[in-house]
């Protein structure tokens, strides 16, 4: 399989074809002896090179490759090539961090050596070993990289390869993170004015409750994190709960606020209590907490423990794990190798059921809310993991608001990043290796594939495209953005003093990763809105004077929101049964069909599926098999087998945004004629960039990722057609013509 | 019926369109119109089957505004038998009590107690099979199973009469639904509606030729076929390289399969590569050789002066090919055809693909098993299928292209693999075939001038439901073109709610399109004069089957990528009968908003313009009233 490159250093005949003999490069690379390297952000500083190295192209199995430079720095492994770049009139979609060439060091999943055509996973423990011919790297946005050192001079192919692998592979401290020397070295810039709310103030979320209506209890104890260092520096708490209560289990097992139903009705999640104890001081506890959550509206409440239905972080670390390794393709021959058992091969990694029983559990919780107008508490060891899948998607499905650009950062930071999800530990981006102390797992990118999900079946109801939230799940990666380096507002608030401590100019300029400009200049960041969002007239103006009211009752169901819900003096029978239920321990799900839980909602949805589609209203994903699909721009944009040249959704897109700003050119015009009064609502449009309708048909369905590779006209054939359907059946070898009468039963 | 209201204009009958929630296929369309009524959507997708009710105007509007309950008779029908009583077993929405009425064309049922109206609406020409399961229960009850080639089955329980002599409604259904097998004619030749478009002037041979440019200095038109002596299943018109005499090619007809001889189906308008399309020659365990048939090919590739090669494609497994030796047949070999290179392209044959349609059909209806539906898939091979085809195709059009090479491609008969690889390979190759009236002739073309079995392979009106000839060849086909309508969503001018409808009339024998086996029988049967085209239905409210995002490049040559990756299952069209499954095209719903949006505002700058012209001093006046009319893009509607 892994015949590509020489064996070693000893083969003076390449086996592949490539531009230059290495003879030519002696002669022509060692006269001007030129300092290769990027264009080096702030802070960066080159720990090593090496040249020449050759970087084999992907694309077919000519094993062509490039020449060139490759470097280590403190952001990145870079490729630097000998040609002068092309010029790219096709790349519309340049990342100013990071080239095509580049791995910042985040992002390097797994690196392997090649030893006499055999790949071998290198660990640290391998460093030691002697350097390979070739070098593998997989990267955790599904690039896959392979540079050969054979033409390198042994001592620096050896330096290169030991210190990206230590670069990558050795555990590091937080404070060797890139993200630090580049907030150190970066211009000061003026704050670019946020729009997207951060939650990291008491104002953003007063407003956040007075949005969605809630009356409940803003605590604000918490701001130097002298409470808990696992909650926000501010959270909101059902009214009822004492203050007595709140420091009991120091953030243990208190509910807090996620969002309110215009109904009343609100979703609380909560960690689980420590140690069960014996003394019932926890049970009463537990119960004071329900009690309080029930009272927020009519006495009424949900229990669900998402750690008992839904898989733990580690089955999902452990099926992401299985799943990328589809994607991740070295060669030709082992894409077509697994193209032949495809479907069985993503049905065994279990991703997409996974991603299925988010939404599921969503769909339940958000029946809840709407249909039977009851409170619901979602309940997990941390509350910081899977709650925050649930929590979000409930309010994506439920709230347009959360469907908008701005409105979906914010809700990013309100449950994930002021929420605390681990992402230090979750991204594992300091490689910490002891499997006891912290499990790894991609636990937020579950969340965008979830969303993924709503938006492929419903995107005219969201402001952002898919390639945002590609762009987003490469962001992770990116050891820039605060947002991501943390696993608590806690240790963001201590890790950023400590580190401006040692600085005159005052605290660090870490940008969040909601300020795209880092990465993408205007046009680019026009990709990520969605041109087939059927944006609200006069939006803001409706949410600012009726919030929320609107869209919801719009599509609530005929049982819901006028009517009080259908049992009376509920309350009693809810603590009563709670009560027996925590006797024995065990809060169970409240659906009424464990063994499908899907057939419990389908009423719900089918309900729901009758009523006039309103996209500013409820939105619920269709679950049903073909449903839920593969989120293809994200996995396959890499792989050079899979790209249709002129085709996929760019063709559409393109078409799309050339309409819609002609639609804004007429409009403009009626404006310019004085008749019209528009009050500025033509400026909301925004169309994608035009340039891509005169150049679609160069673009392939990678767009606009890889777009600026020379993908080779030559359509991608499959190689091994005849192991690839092994019909053994009689029917196979039977007559076409079956005049001769062949009875089949 | 009122003949009267068929001359209508297009423009008059356009609300009607549109008012009639009618296809399946416009259910991905216009779905957001349809669901506020779809409470049952059994029911929209089963009056769906009635696309022929769309096209009759004002009464047709008059019957959907009224109730839904009555059929709506197209010319000549008549109704058959009334079966009061009858319940209906829906696999979705339970079990369903009302009326069955049999026409000569139709099943319609219409259930009671239910608002809006439970109504299930199909040609019967869809069933495949009509399954009689007595003493199910001991009230005497009777059911019945009706097996349709759309995929669905459909599950009645009926009492059984009292009177032993009164004919049950289903036993006039079995023999209006088999009529060949009961010595009636099929409904295609009663039905005479006038459409304004005439469906049967669509194709012309001689034109596609002429488009081709030919004949030319390298091929010639041959009269040899003309009555179809030379081969019963070739069309009359057959263009072959001008060095082949016509006492050749009938020499060359002995040695091919059926006499189906190498003859060209396209030629490349640049590099002068054709695509040549043939059966099996007969070459048998001996090797046999033709001179005649070797001459043939080396003239094909002689024709090309861009290539000294010629790329023979067999659609077949090797292993097919060399059984097919024991019978008589075989493939090139390498000895007698010097310059040829032979591929295999592992396509299996009609049986595999029933077969592993059957399976499809019990993975997808009635309920998918949600935790294993990948594997289940999977296990159909039915993607996998598709994938073969196209990857065929792709070769094929990839050696014409981009080889400059001609190519010959045959089976074993050359009517069923062969038509699936030379007309994807042309809609790759040349734009016009993607366009409607293209394809239109594509099909009339390459599929039934060429003589793909039809009759055999659907069995219309044949109740003889295990007959090994029936096969999804045809739906195959379709299935590809639909994968590369995903894959390049601006490349075609036709929507998906086109093919659907191709498809239900490929069953629904209503038109006189898809009836027949070749084009002496249809000659003889005088079908473009007995019965309509579809395309006459089709052509005349085109705009229904536009895909709005169409983008006309003539000369891009389509690549489709075949990795089962990039496939997938057509659920609009395998799974419409579950209402769970929605389509998900909202892109095209939004595209025509905007559109009219354009439309609209374009209006309104011109009657501007023309004011200003007009009266140079008050634009200013007018400011109020069309304000209103308009609503901002973004609003969604």
């Amino acid at each position: 399989m892994l015949s590509l490159g020489g064996g070693g250093a000893k083969s003076t005949k390449p086996s592949f074809v490539s531009y230059v003999t290495p003879e030519e490069i002696k002669s022509e690379k060692e006269p001007p002896k030129k300092e290769r390297h990027p264009d080096l952000l702030p802070g960066e500083v080159i720990f090593c090179s090496a040249d020449p190295v050759l970087k084999h192209t992907q694309d077919d199995l000519s094993q062509r490759g490039i020449f060139g430079t490759l470097l280590c720095t403190n952001f990145r492994v870079s490729f630097v090539s000998d040609e002068t770049p092309l010029e790219d009139m096709t790349q519309h979609f340049k990342n100013k961090l990071y080239g095509e060439n580049d791995i910042p060091l985040m992002c390097v999943d797994n690196i392997y050596g090649v030893y006499d055509e055999k790949k071998k996973l290198m660990t640290k423990g391998m460093l030691k070993n002697k350097c390979p011919s070739k070098m593998i790297i997989h990267c955790k946005d599904l690039r896959v990289f392979q540079f050969c050192l054979t033409y390198t001079k042994e001592e620096d192919a050896k330096k290169i390869f030991q210190g990206i692998a230590h670069h990558c592979l050795e555990p590091k401290s937080l404070k060797c993170v890139f993200a630090f020397s580049y907030a150190v070295s970066r211009s000061p810039e003026v704050q670019r004015s946020q729009r997207t709310v951060m939650f990291n103030s008491k104002e953003d979320w007063t407003q956040e409750m007075k949005r969605t209506k809630a009356n409940l209890r803003i605590v604000t104890e918490n701001e130097n994190f002298e409470f808990s260092m696992r909650l926000p520096k501010f959270f909101i708490i059902p009214a009822a709960v004492t203050d007595e209560d709140i420091s009991k289990f120091p953030g243990k097992g208190l509910p807090v606020w996620c969002w309110s139903h215009h109904s009343g009705c609100a979703l609380f999640k909560a960690s689980t209590l420590p140690v069960p104890q014996e003394d019932g001081l926890m049970q009463g506890y537990m119960e004071r907490m329900l009690h309080a959550v029930a009272h927020t509206h009519l006495y009424s409440l949900k229990l669900e423990d998402l750690s008992e239905t839904l898989p733990t972080v580690q089955d999902i670390q452990q099926s992401y794990n299985k799943f990328k390794q589809f994607f991740l393709i070295d060669n030709s021959t082992d894409f077509w190798v697994s193209d032949v058992k495809w479907f069985s091969s993503l049905e065994n990694t279990g991703w997409l059921d996974i991603i299925r029983q988010c939404l599921q559990k969503a769909v339940e919780v958000v029946e809840c809310l709407e249909k039977e107008n009851t409170n619901v508490l979602i309940t997990e060891e941390e509350g910081t993991d899977l709650c925050c899948v649930i929590s979000s998607l409930v309010q994506i499905m439920l709230d347009p608001h959360f469907r908008t650009l701005t409105g979906f950062q914010g809700l990013v930071q309100k449950e994930w990043v002021a929420g605390c999800h681990a992402f230090l530990d979750r991204c594992n981006h300091l490689y910490q290796k002891d499997k006891e102390c912290q499990s790894p797992s991609p636990v937020f990118l579950l969340f965008l594939e979830c969303v993924w999900q709503l938006i492929q079946q419903h995107s005219p109801a969201f402001q952002f495209s898919e390639t945002y939230l590609t762009v987003l799940s490469d962001s992770i990666h990116v050891p820039i953005f605060s947002t991501f380096l943390f696993n608590s507002a806690y240790q963001r608030e201590s890790t950023m003093k400590a580190e401006s401590q040692h600085l005159q100019r005052g605290p660090l300029n870490c940008p969040a990763v909601w300020d795209w400009s880092v990465q993408f200049d205007c046009k680019a960041q026009e990709l990520f809105i969605n041109p087939l969002y059927a944006d609200k007239l006069k939006q803001d103006k409706v949410i600012r004077k009726v919030p929320r009211a609107k869209h919801q009752r719009q599509l609530s169901l005929p049982s819901s929101a006028f009517k009080t819900p259908p049992k009376k003096g509920f309350f009693k029978d809810e603590t009563e049964s709670l009560k027996k239920m925590l006797r024995v321990k065990r809060i169970s799900r409240w659906m009424a069909s464990p063994d499908s839980p899907a057939a419990a909602t389908r009423e719900f949805y089918e309900a729901w599926q009758r009523r006039p589609l309103d996209y500013h209203g409820l939105l619920l994903p269709c679950l049903d098999g073909p449903a839920v699909r593969l989120w293809m721009q994200r996995y396959l944009r890499w792989i050079p087998e899979v790209q249709i040249l002129g085709g996929g959704s760019v063709a559409i897109t393109s078409k799309l945004a050339e309409l819609l700003s002609q639609v804004q050119d007429l409009r403009r015009e009626l404006d310019l004629r004085s008749c019209w009064e528009t009050e500025a609502e033509s400026l909301q449009l925004r169309p994608g960039p035009l340039a891509l309708a005169r150049t679609s048909l160069r673009l392939s369905s990678s767009f606009p990722f890889a777009s600026n590779r020379n993908w080779t006209f030559k359509p991608a054939i499959p190689t091994s057609l005849l192991q690839s359907l092994m019909v053994t059946d009689k029917l196979a070898s039977q007559e076409d013509e079956t005049n001769e009468v062949i009875s089949l039963v | 019926m009122d003949p009267g209201s068929n001359g209508e204009s297009p423009g008059s009958r356009q609300p009607s369109l549109d008012s009639l929630c009618s296809s399946s296929t416009s259910r991905s369309d216009r779905s957001l119109q349809t669901r506020g009524q779809s409470i049952s959507s059994e029911q929209t997708s089963n009056s769906d089957l009635s696309p022929q009710l769309r096209i009759k105007g004002k009464p047709a509007k008059l019957f959907r505004d009224s109730e839904k309950d009555d059929i709506e008779l197209l010319p000549k029908e008549v109704v058959q038998e009334v079966g009061k009583d009858v319940t209906y077993i829906c696999p979705f929405v339970g079990a369903l009590r009302g009326t069955l009425t049999v026409t000569n064309f139709r099943l319609f049922f219409r259930g009671v107690g239910r608002d809006p109206a439970f109504v299930l609406d199909l040609p019967l020409g869809v069933i495949s099979r009509v399954e009689k399961i007595s003493g199910a229960s001991s009230r005497g009850d009777v059911s019945y199973v009706l097996v349709c080639k759309d995929v669905r089955t459909l599950r009645f329980v009926h009492k059984q009469p009292d009177d032993s002599l009164q004919k049950s409604v289903f036993e006039v259904l079995t023999k209006f639904a088999f009529p060949v097998s009961n010595t009636l004619s099929l409904f295609a030749f009663e039905y005479n509606q006038v459409f304004p478009e005439n469906g049967w002037k669509v194709y012309d041979a001689l034109a596609e030729y002429k488009r081709q440019g030919l004949p030319n200095e390298s091929w010639r038109i041959t009269k040899v076929n003309d009555h179809y002596e030379l081969c019963d299943s070739y069309p009359a018109a057959l263009v072959v390289p001008v060095t082949i005499t016509d006492d050749e090619l009938r020499r060359v007809a002995t040695f091919r399969a059926k006499g189906r001889i190498p003859v060209l189906s396209w030629l490349h308008p640049e590099s002068q590569a054709a695509v040549v399309r043939c059966s099996q020659p007969m070459s048998g365990v001996g090797g046999k050789r033709c001179k005649d048939d070797e001459k043939l090919l080396q003239a094909i590739m002689d024709a090309n002066a861009q290539s000294h090669k010629l790329f023979i494609f067999d659609a077949r497994p090797s292993v097919n090919a060399a059984a097919n030796k024991m019978k008589g047949g075989g493939c090139e070999s390498e000895d007698a055809y010097q310059n040829a290179e032979l591929v295999f392209l592992d396509i299996h044959n009609i049986h595999v693909m029933r077969e592993s349609l059957r399976k499809l059909k019990e993975v997808v209806y009635p309920n998918i098993e949600e935790s294993h539906w990948l594997s289940n898939l999977e296990s159909t091979h039915w993607l996998e299928h598709i994938k073969l085809i196209l990857a065929g195709a792709l070769r094929i059009a990839d050696k014409v292209e981009s080889g400059k090479t001609s190519v010959v491609v045959h089976c074993s008969d050359g009517w069923d693999r062969t038509a699936q690889l030379t007309s994807l390979s042309l809609i790759m190759l040349d734009s016009h075939y993607r366009t409607i009236s293209g394809f239109q002739k594509l099909i009339e073309k390459e599929w039934i001038s060429f003589g793909h079995r039809f009759q055999q392979r659907v069995g219309h009106g044949d109740q003889n439901h295990t007959d090994a000839d029936r096969s999804p060849i045809f739906l195959q086909f379709i299935d590809c073109v639909w994968q590369m309508t995903q894959q390049f969503p601006a490349a075609f001018e036709f929507n998906e709610s086109f093919l659907i409808t191709v498809l239900d009339h490929l069953y629904s024998c209503l038109f006189g399109t898809f009836l027949c086996n070749s084009e002496q029988q249809r000659v003889k049967e005088e079908l473009a004069k007995r019965t309509v085209s579809l395309w006459s239905f089709v052509n005349s409210q085109v705009d229904e089957f536009i895909n709005p995002l169409y983008v006309h490049y003539p000369a891009h040559v389509l690549l489709p990528s075949v990795s089962i990756r990039h496939l997938q299952l057509w659920v609009s069209y395998y799974i419409r009968w579950n209402p769970r499954v929605r389509p998900q095209q909202p892109v095209h719903q939004r595209y025509k908003e905007l559109l009219a949006k354009r439309a609209e505002l374009q209006k309104r700058v011109e009657e501007l313009q023309r004011e200003v012209a007009s009266r140079a001093s008050a634009s200013s006046e007018r400011a109020g009233s069309p304000t209103r009319s308009i609503t901002p893009v973004q609003t969604f509607v």
